[in-house]
């Protein structure tokens, strides 16, 4: 999914050239050393290595990207590979899993990993009074038992056939048992590269740990050096000088800065980051499906797309699961724009023409006003007089969000279906901000307790794909599109041919992953 | 100097008011501002629940009276407190070491004072020898020159200037760096090259005020019948300004100097944020972000605090200055 250029095309045939005369993996082929120096938005003054305040791109990168490691992790191409964990079982209920543990491993303070480790820091997230964005993951294992030094089992209250995935999560690392606080404070975790110096907000420095478990697979720099840079002109001035190797977050509108020099390359990976028009199903006129349907063929999706996004991105189908879900339904019909279908359903609900208002602010996403005010033409045709509200930015996610019956919003997606429905789809769930429920569609919420169980793929993808249906045709949130992450890499990296797409930065694993050209 | 200490006390007295002042309208206004720290920090994730805890933690939920009162308690026994950011992580560890405001603030406000003195260093000798210089060849093309160049680099928005330096000296021709991010460890000469960029911005902005008041003060006084004496005598133009105008113009020209150099303790912050200068002024927009009202406190009574001694600095060297004033009738 990777964009390519004209001169990455060139470099990037010559290296698949190689690969086929030599027969070795790309992986191969990245060669060990060097300093990798990335320039990342998304820092604050108030980071620090406890994973459970992580909520950022900086963050991510430097703490499950480079100091920590978690259970499992999510490759590039989306599947899902142990990381301190080797393999994994569970019972066909999906309520027991046992989890194989790496031998071997020490953390960087010289302490060997273990069973207790785990145990210990999945306990962080459900202390009382935790703040832990990763809370309801853990809060779902009734039941953590060491049976080994290198074994452990996790017993949920009910069965849930992702937890292996959810154990990914950037938020689970793992931390040394007994050393915890001294951990946090340092930074001492089993991760590819030690700290060497972190000031919140400004830097962090790096090092490569002499031999680590993922020795010639990962981890190819010597050092990194990330550099807090929040302001995008600023982000995008130290690539184009060449005092940063990688930038994240480019500001689509100087895209051409970065195709008019020969040193840069744009990466760009559609992921499951999307924007989204939630209604109160449970709401006049929203609780009318015919007025749900109608406000979907309302909206012209790909004008947003290319005003809003300037390209970078593609088109929704008003459910929240994104390519680098496993079970996207990519080929399913897409909604198109046709005020006529819109004009019949309105007809439909018994209306000749719609009042409503849109609330909007820069808050939602960038360009969330303008999106609002292309809804507002696209739908005037079919009689839907929409009136957007400019809504204040500060406050915006607690007096406008889940409040205003209609109102622009963003999420950043979720690596499984099973989470992304269950937080903001499930009934009764706090950020259903659709307030979809079983009013709506019983047979949604049934499918998702179903999905969660399932341990059989094909049954898996059915289940999920149906949903999505479910949630095109009648669901309470238009998702007019998917946004790209969109970030900026010198020609003196070398990336892989497949780059993550479930986070910015490669899944936030530059530094792992990436190696000097 | 009795007289010269008098004013030194009274002056202090009244900055310490001053401050008090100060630290009352940026409570006001921060507790004006929507949204408080609770509800930024949790962002989208705000749920009633999460907000209402750690507001309990952090004493939000106390009237604002109360709490701005307790702050300035602390203040007065000399404790700046502890950033919100710096509390709510705590509660969430439980135990451990904390980093105090002034803890936080130090390092950046060295670094500060660091591109305040690299710029200081260039600004005022180049504003003073253009304001002599433009004085000596008044309206002739170099003054016209210096004046239009001046007056131009003060009227355009810092971030502007900021990016023209870039564009001509980091990305057409790359002799310095755009990237200011210097940090503890790092070599003196490294760190000044870092710092040249921010430095040669700021020294834009500031100095056609300083240049402006050297060349006026100096004009001003080459009426006056003393220089003409001077001239008559023979000496050259030159040594006229520089030997008999230039002290009798020191008073109005130190005033402009230090209201300058607090300018750019106080001002910088656009300026650190463009060229990712680890200053006080970046700290200041992170806090004012999330309302981390310690921190923004913390930050105003410092910029507050420069503008007053800076003033009051500039007072006692002009009647230094001054015989007139040293020695009142």
């Amino acid at each position: 999914m990777t964009r390519l250029t004209r001169r990455g095309l060139l470099r990037s045939g010559a290296a698949a050239g190689m690969l086929a005369a030599s027969g070795l993996p790309l992986q191969a082929q990245m060669k060990r050393g060097g300093r990798l120096r990335a320039g990342l938005a998304g820092a604050n003054t108030s980071d620090n290595w406890d994973s459970r305040t992580h909520s950022d791109n900086f963050m991510q990168n430097a703490g499950n990207g480079c100091v920590f490691d978690s259970l499992t992790e999510v490759a590039a191409d989306g599947t899902l590979i142990g990381e301190l964990a080797e393999s994994w079982e569970a019972t066909p209920d999906a309520k027991t899993w046992t989890f194989n543990l790496r031998q071997g491993v020490t953390f960087h303070n010289g302490k060997p990993f273990g069973a207790d480790d785990v145990i210990e820091s999945l306990m962080l997230h459900t202390a009382e009074d935790s703040k832990s964005a990763a809370k309801p993951i853990v809060s779902a294992i009734t039941e953590m038992k060491k049976i080994t030094d290198h074994q452990v089992q996790f017993v949920l209250a009910d069965g849930n056939a992702d937890l292996p995935y959810l154990l990914s999560d950037y938020h689970l690392n793992i931390y040394p048992a007994g050393q915890i606080e001294e951990a946090i404070a340092k930074g001492i975790g089993t991760g590819l590269y030690q700290v060497v110096s972190f000031d919140p907000g400004v830097r962090f420095v790096g090092k490569r740990v002499d031999s680590h478990y993922k020795d010639g697979r990962a981890g190819f720099f010597d050092e990194i050096e990330f550099i807090a840079i929040n302001d995008s002109t600023a982000r995008m001035n130290a690539l184009l000088t060449g005092q940063v190797d990688a930038i994240n977050r480019i500001d689509v509108k100087t895209e051409a800065l970065i195709k008019a020099n020969p040193m840069v390359n744009l990466q760009e990976v559609t992921g499951n980051r999307h924007f989204t028009f939630p209604m109160l199903t449970n709401v006049a006129p929203f609780n009318d499906v015919n007025v749900r349907r109608a406000l979907k063929y309302g909206i012209n999706r790909q004008e947003l797309l290319d005003k809003i996004l300037l390209g970078h991105g593609r088109v929704g189908n008003d459910t929240p699961i994104g390519p680098a879900n496993q079970y996207y339904a990519g080929d399913m019909e897409q909604l198109s724009y046709d005020p006529d279908k819109a004009a019949f359903y309105l007809k439909e609900a018994g209306m000749d023409s719609l009042n409503i208002d849109l609330s909007a602010s820069s808050a939602a996403f960038a360009g969330a006003v303008d999106a609002a005010q292309l809804y507002q033409s696209s739908a005037k045709p079919a009689g839907i007089n929409i009136n957007v509200v400019q809504e204040s930015a500060d406050g915006y996610w607690s007096n406008v969000w889940l409040k205003k019956p209609f109102c622009a919003s963003f999420w950043s997606g979720r690596a499984t279906e099973d989470w992304m429905f269950s937080s903001a789809y499930e009934d009764g769930a706090p950020w259903n901000d659709s307030q979809w429920g079983t009013e709506d569609s019983a047979r949604f919420q049934e499918l998702l307790v179903m999905g969660r169980k399932e341990l059989d793929s094909a049954k898996r993808r059915e289940i999920y794909t149906e949903m999505q249906m479910i949630l095109r045709d009648d669901g309470g949130v238009i998702i007019p599109m998917f946004a790209n992450w969109v970030q900026g890499v010198s020609n003196k990296i070398a990336t892989p041919n497949t780059i993550g797409n479930l986070w910015g930065m490669d899944n936030a694993r530059m530094a792992e992953r990436w190696a000097m050209a | 100097m009795p007289g010269v200490l008098k004013i030194i006390l009274q002056r202090l007295a009244l900055g310490v008011l001053t401050l008090f002042i100060v630290s009352i309208v940026i409570f006001t206004a921060v507790n004006m501002l929507p949204g408080d720290f609770a509800e930024l920090i949790l962002g989208q994730g705000a749920t009633p629940e999460a907000v209402a805890s750690i507001r309990r933690d952090l004493g939000l939920d106390q009237p604002a009276l109360t709490r701005y009162f307790e702050w300035l308690g602390d203040m007065l026994t000399g404790n700046l407190g502890t950033s919100f950011a710096q509390l709510n992580f705590q509660t969430n560890m439980g135990g451990g070491e904390m980093k105090t405001v002034v803890s936080q603030i130090a390092p950046r406000f060295a670094n500060t004072m660091f591109l305040a003195g690299v710029t200081a260093a260039i600004a005022v000798p180049f504003a003073l020898m253009l304001g002599i210089l433009s004085a000596l060849y008044r309206n002739s093309v170099f003054d016209r020159f210096t004046n239009i160049f001046t007056l131009s680099s003060i009227s355009s928005p810092e971030f502007f200037l900021a990016y023209i330096l870039i564009l001509f000296l980091a990305v057409l021709n790359p002799i310095l760096p755009s990237l200011s991010n210097i940090y503890e460890g790092m070599g003196f000469g490294e760190r000044l090259q870092k710092t040249l960029l921010p430095a040669l911005t700021l020294t834009l902005v500031v100095t056609a005020h300083m240049m402006r008041m050297t060349r006026a003060a100096i004009i001003n006084l080459l009426a006056s019948p003393y220089i003409e004496m001077a001239r008559l005598k023979g000496m050259s133009p030159m040594r006229v300004i520089v030997k008999h105008a230039l002290p009798n113009a020191l008073a109005p020209i130190i005033n402009v100097i230090a209201l300058n150099l607090a300018y750019l303790i106080t001002g910088v912050v656009v300026v650190e944020v463009v060229f990712v200068y680890p200053g006080i002024g970046q700290l200041f927009v992170d806090a004012v972000k999330i309302r981390d009202i310690p921190v923004v406190q913390a930050c105003c009574l410092i910029f507050a605090g420069a503008y007053i001694l800076l003033n009051l600095t500039a007072d006692i060297l002009s009647v230094l200055s001054n015989p007139r004033l040293r020695h009142p009738k």
